[in-house]
């Protein structure tokens, strides 16, 4: 069925349902006599009509036509594809989580606000931190929530003059995003060659106008920042804070702690690092940790334990407020835990250690191929500089397209946007090393193929699905709804 | 070694000789000393999958669920009716471990139910364009109101009483940080206050927030809010129900310049608050302004229907700081489970579902009302929810509500103090004739 390419509303046919619902038991009352006809609809809106099996036929044709981690290798870098246990989608499938309602009264839901509790002091364990919210909703939105949490923090000393934040030119686009969105400017400063803080034109910016200094450890070259220590000293001696962003917290769990680094407030990923799929897009989950003197700030509710019972406690007058409804991403929140119970913390120290050996396993292979250009121990993950020999001028993205035939996920392409052509490649540690050998086997031959067949690679990929795409088209042609006019060409 | 770790001895050794390294301890020099942590982490041991599973089900017997609890609280999540079709097929592996589509020629699955979700947002709500979904009602109704803001490049916004008092509150959050000023308008009878509002979008304001139906339940006329709103060159922002949308008129129709909403209801499970998803959408006017992820059709190289990711120049990993907002994810799988709960029900199947709340939510009232011992809180036109009040604090109606099984309804004073005694209950298609004499009952002898 790889050519299915019907569109839902083109299966659709008046009189076709795919739902029942018993009938309605009240009185029959007429809706019009209690809602005026002005605040009603005119027409219905435009739904399928459709069979329960051409909805099942249908999403399933879809699911074909995806590539996810339960399907083959998916070394996307910074995005930690790790294997996603399907036990973990079971346990938030149990009713007592699945179907408790957010207002319940505290009694009814002790089980759900014990394991956020526990939750919470696993991750301060692992991170180095003292308290941690599970209410962002995402990577992005933890680094948001952090941000007040670092606002609020100089706004109560009276410290109204710290505007700006300073982030590397290596940072994640929502660092620079998020930082905008909590109000503040942003101050980008340039890397050292090897792609860490260069301390000096970090001393350069320091002033008694900075609020605090993002940072990813490793860096998003998946690189260590030795001189971390000092950088937290600089940071510190000048009244600011430092923000940790946690997408590359799968390479040190068990090893080194953000928290005795010098980190003030950070964000883990639960999507990345601790196993929830990553949903298409999400859910994700970006829990924010913070130091003891800083706990006062979180997002309300903070839950909390009262002998043997657990609390949402609201009675936080210096808080930052809420950052989303509710208590974040509960079901995704039950995931992680279930993920951390599962690997305990030998466990977890061992998916770092593996971790970073998968990653300098294929470097190793691979820089005899591809451009290496920072050649030192890597992390989780690494990244490349496009073909060690390239005289056919074959582009990243030719060799990321060409992946695709060859049954792979390519790994994330041009960023970061210090390294030219970047290739930066994240095979997690639920990969072995069978799988990493096929995947070095095929980038090889790619490589070999640039050389001796360009235009393979130039017009890549050949056996998926559809081909490649013109971006620019769907950019100017907007069409961002079905219309009832595009039918299937085929 | 662990079920989820491959590596055995040998390939750890072979692996390591490759590399040059004598251990993986090698692999980690580059971190300094004294930074290393230097001890185990303070976990516990790996849990077997039963062992896991045991400790699970232990917490999850701590809580009542709706299959313990008859239902009646609604107030931002609501039990609605979720086909079983919906799970089995999001719940396809090939969905929920893809990451973001930015490979789209191994992304169609993604990028195509995201379409049609697009285009059933579209449907439901009137509007023009919609984007992939945002992280909840809440989060989408504050990236509406920074639209707002930066349309009319004014900085405060104006958000009615009768808007749900969590959205409000992440409302205030993001506002406080980009100094944008919050101004909360007044309610009367249970409704926006149009003759308290209007001075005060005359004052110039960037936009004005409603809820429809609002958070009492009942369904506000925009007609007079909408032409003042406009006439002051300001933005209508709907905060909707997606399941009313089955019955009642459109923002779109209603000249709403942005819908806002949370979406769990359609087919989402309750799931203590979340993951959830929230839905935007606007008009092709606002089409650039609006943040998050967008799919667009196009073709492939062989002229073939194909979809992908567009108008990317809006987002933070192009923009950078200069993106529309931070927002990097959308709410995928969740809103894939919107796209197959809304093809599921379909046409008929959502207006039913709408009716049927309806119809039994005004059985409810009428049947809590009878005898006299409660009365309506306000004499308003409303759709599932209603609210009631009477000489009995609301809490120990609950209490004892809760001994008979039955999750009785939201608390009102605990976030308007003026509303003593209130109880707001909410009344999908999902309960029966028999659970509302119940409620009613029970109501009655406490």
């Amino acid at each position: 069925m790889k050519n299915y390419n019907s569109l839902i509303f083109e299966l659709s046919k008046e009189g076709r349902k795919a739902y029942s619902l018993p009938p309605c038991d009240v009185s029959d009352i007429s809706l019009d006599s209690v809602i005026p006809p002005s605040l009603m609809r005119d027409s219905e809106p435009e739904l399928p009509e459709v069979s329960e099996v051409d909805v099942v036929r249908h999403f399933t044709n879809l699911s074909n036509k995806n590539y996810g981690v339960d399907t083959g290798f998916y070394p996307l870098g910074s995005c930690t594809m790790k294997y996603n246990p399907k036990i973990n989608e079971d346990m938030a499938n149990l009713s007592g989580f699945s179907k408790i309602h957010p207002l319940q009264p505290e009694a009814t839901v002790q089980g759900a606000l014990k394991l956020m509790y526990e939750l919470d002091g696993m991750l301060s364990e692992i991170s180095g931190m003292d308290r941690v919210s599970l209410q962002p909703a995402a990577g992005a939105h933890g680094e948001l929530t952090g941000l007040m949490i670092i606002k609020a923090y100089h706004e109560s000393r009276g410290d109204k003059k710290r505007k700006k934040i300073i982030v590397p030119d290596s940072a994640h686009g929502t660092n620079p995003a998020s930082a905008a969105v909590a109000g503040f400017e942003i101050v980008e400063i340039e890397s050292d060659k090897n792609g860490a803080v260069d301390l000096d034109r970090l001393k350069a910016v320091l002033s008694d106008e900075i609020a605090g200094l993002m940072l990813t450890n490793p860096s998003t070259l998946g690189l260590f920042e030795k001189n971390i220590k000092q950088i937290a000293n600089l940071v510190h001696e000048a009244g600011g804070l430092l923000y940790y962003d946690g997408a590359n917290a799968n390479a040190i769990m068990g090893i080194a702690r953000p928290g005795d680094m010098g980190f003030d407030v950070i964000h883990l990923n639960l999507h990345k690092t601790f196993s929830t799929p990553h949903g298409g897009g999400g859910p994700g989950s970006g829990p924010v940790g913070v130091k003891s003197e800083l706990a006062k700030f979180l997002p309300v509710p903070v839950i909390e334990k009262m002998g043997d019972t657990y609390i949402l406690d609201y009675d936080r007058p210096d808080s930052i407020g809420k950052v989303k409804s509710f208590y974040g991403n509960f079901g995704v929140a039950v995931k992680a835990y279930a993920y951390i119970l599962s690997m305990g913390g030998e466990g977890l120290t061992d998916v770092s250690r593996k971790a970073v050996l998968n990653a300098n396993y294929m470097m190793s292979k691979l820089k005899k191929y591809y451009e290496l250009p920072i050649d030192q121990v890597c992390k989780h993950e690494f990244v490349l500089s496009g073909l060690l020999e390239n005289d056919n001028h074959i582009a990243t993205l030719d060799v990321a397209k060409r992946l695709l035939d060859y049954g792979y996920h390519p790994p994330t392409i041009y960023f970061p946007l210090i390294v030219n052509n970047a290739i930066m490649i994240e095979p997690t540690e639920t990969e072995s090393l069978e799988t990493l050998d096929s995947f070095i086997d095929v980038m090889i031959k790619i490589a070999e193929e640039a050389k001796e067949a360009p235009d393979i690679l130039k017009t890549a990929p050949h056996g998926t699905v559809v081909r490649r795409i013109d971006e620019a088209k769907a950019a100017r042609s907007l069409i961002l709804k079905w219309d009832g006019t595009c039918m299937n060409k085929e | 070694m662990h079920r989820y770790l491959p590596h055995t001895e040998d390939d750890e050794r072979l692996m390591l000789e490759s590399i040059g390294a004598k251990s993986t301890d090698d692999l980690f020099t580059d971190i300094p000393r004294e930074l290393r942590l230097g001890r185990k982490l303070n976990l516990n041991n790996p849990l077997s999958e039963i062992e896991l599973s045991d400790h699970m089900k232990g917490l999850s017997n701590k809580n009542k669920s709706s299959d313990d609890l008859i239902c009646f609280l609604g107030a931002g999540a609501y039990d609605h009716f979720i086909p079983s079709v919906v799970k089995h097929l999001a719940m396809r592996s090939e969905f929920y471990t893809a990451y973001t589509p930015y490979q789209p020629e191994i992304s169609q699955g993604t990028l195509q139910a995201i379409f049609e979700y697009q285009t059933m947002i579209c449907s439901l709500t009137g509007m023009d364009v919609t984007n992939a979904s945002m992280y909840d009602g809440a989060t989408a109704c504050v990236e509406a109101a920074m639209m707002a803001v930066e349309n009319a490049r004014r900085s405060s916004i104006i958000v009615s009483r009768t808007v749900h008092p969590e959205v409000r509150k992440v409302l205030k959050s993001y506002m406080r940080f980009r100094d944008v000023e919050v101004i909360e308008a007044d309610m009367a009878d249970g409704i926006t206050d149009v003759e308290k509002l209007k001075p005060l979008v005359e004052a110039g304001i960037a936009g004005v927030i409603v809820q429809n139906p609002n958070f009492f339940g009942i369904i506000e006329d925009l007609t007079e809010i909408e032409k003042m709103v406009h006439a002051n060159k300001a933005l209508l922002i709907d905060y909707a129900d997606p399941i009313s949308l089955g019955i009642l008129k459109s923002p779109g129709e209603s000249g709403v310049d942005i819908v806002a909403g949370e979406g769990q209801s359609l087919g989402n499970s309750l799931s203590f608050g979340g993951p959830y998803l929230g839905f935007l959408a606007t008009t092709s006017k606002l089409m650039r302004k609006m943040p998050g992820r967008i799919v667009g059709q196009s073709e492939d190289a062989d002229d073939k229907r194909a979809f992908v990711l567009t108008l990317q120049a809006r987002e933070q990993h192009i923009r950078r700081y200069k993106a529309t907002s931070n927002i990097c994810s959308n709410q995928g799988l969740n809103a894939l489970a919107a796209a197959i709960y809304m093809t599921t029900m379909g046409k008929k199947g959502l207006k039913e579902a709408a009716e049927q709340s309806a119809k039994k939510a005004h059985y409810a009232m009428k049947q809590l009302t009878s005898s006299g011992k409660f009365k309506p809180l306000f004499n308003k036109p409303f759709f599932k929810e209603f609210a009631v009040t009477g000489e009995t604090p609301a809490g120990k109606i609950n209490d004892e509500l809760l001994k008979h099984n039955i999750l009785g309804g939201f608390e009102l004073d605990k976030e308007y103090p003026e509303l003593k005694n209130g109880l707001l209950f909410c009344v999908t298609e999902k309960r029966t004739k028999a659970q509302i004499d119940k409620l009613a009952q029970v109501m009655e002898v406490v």
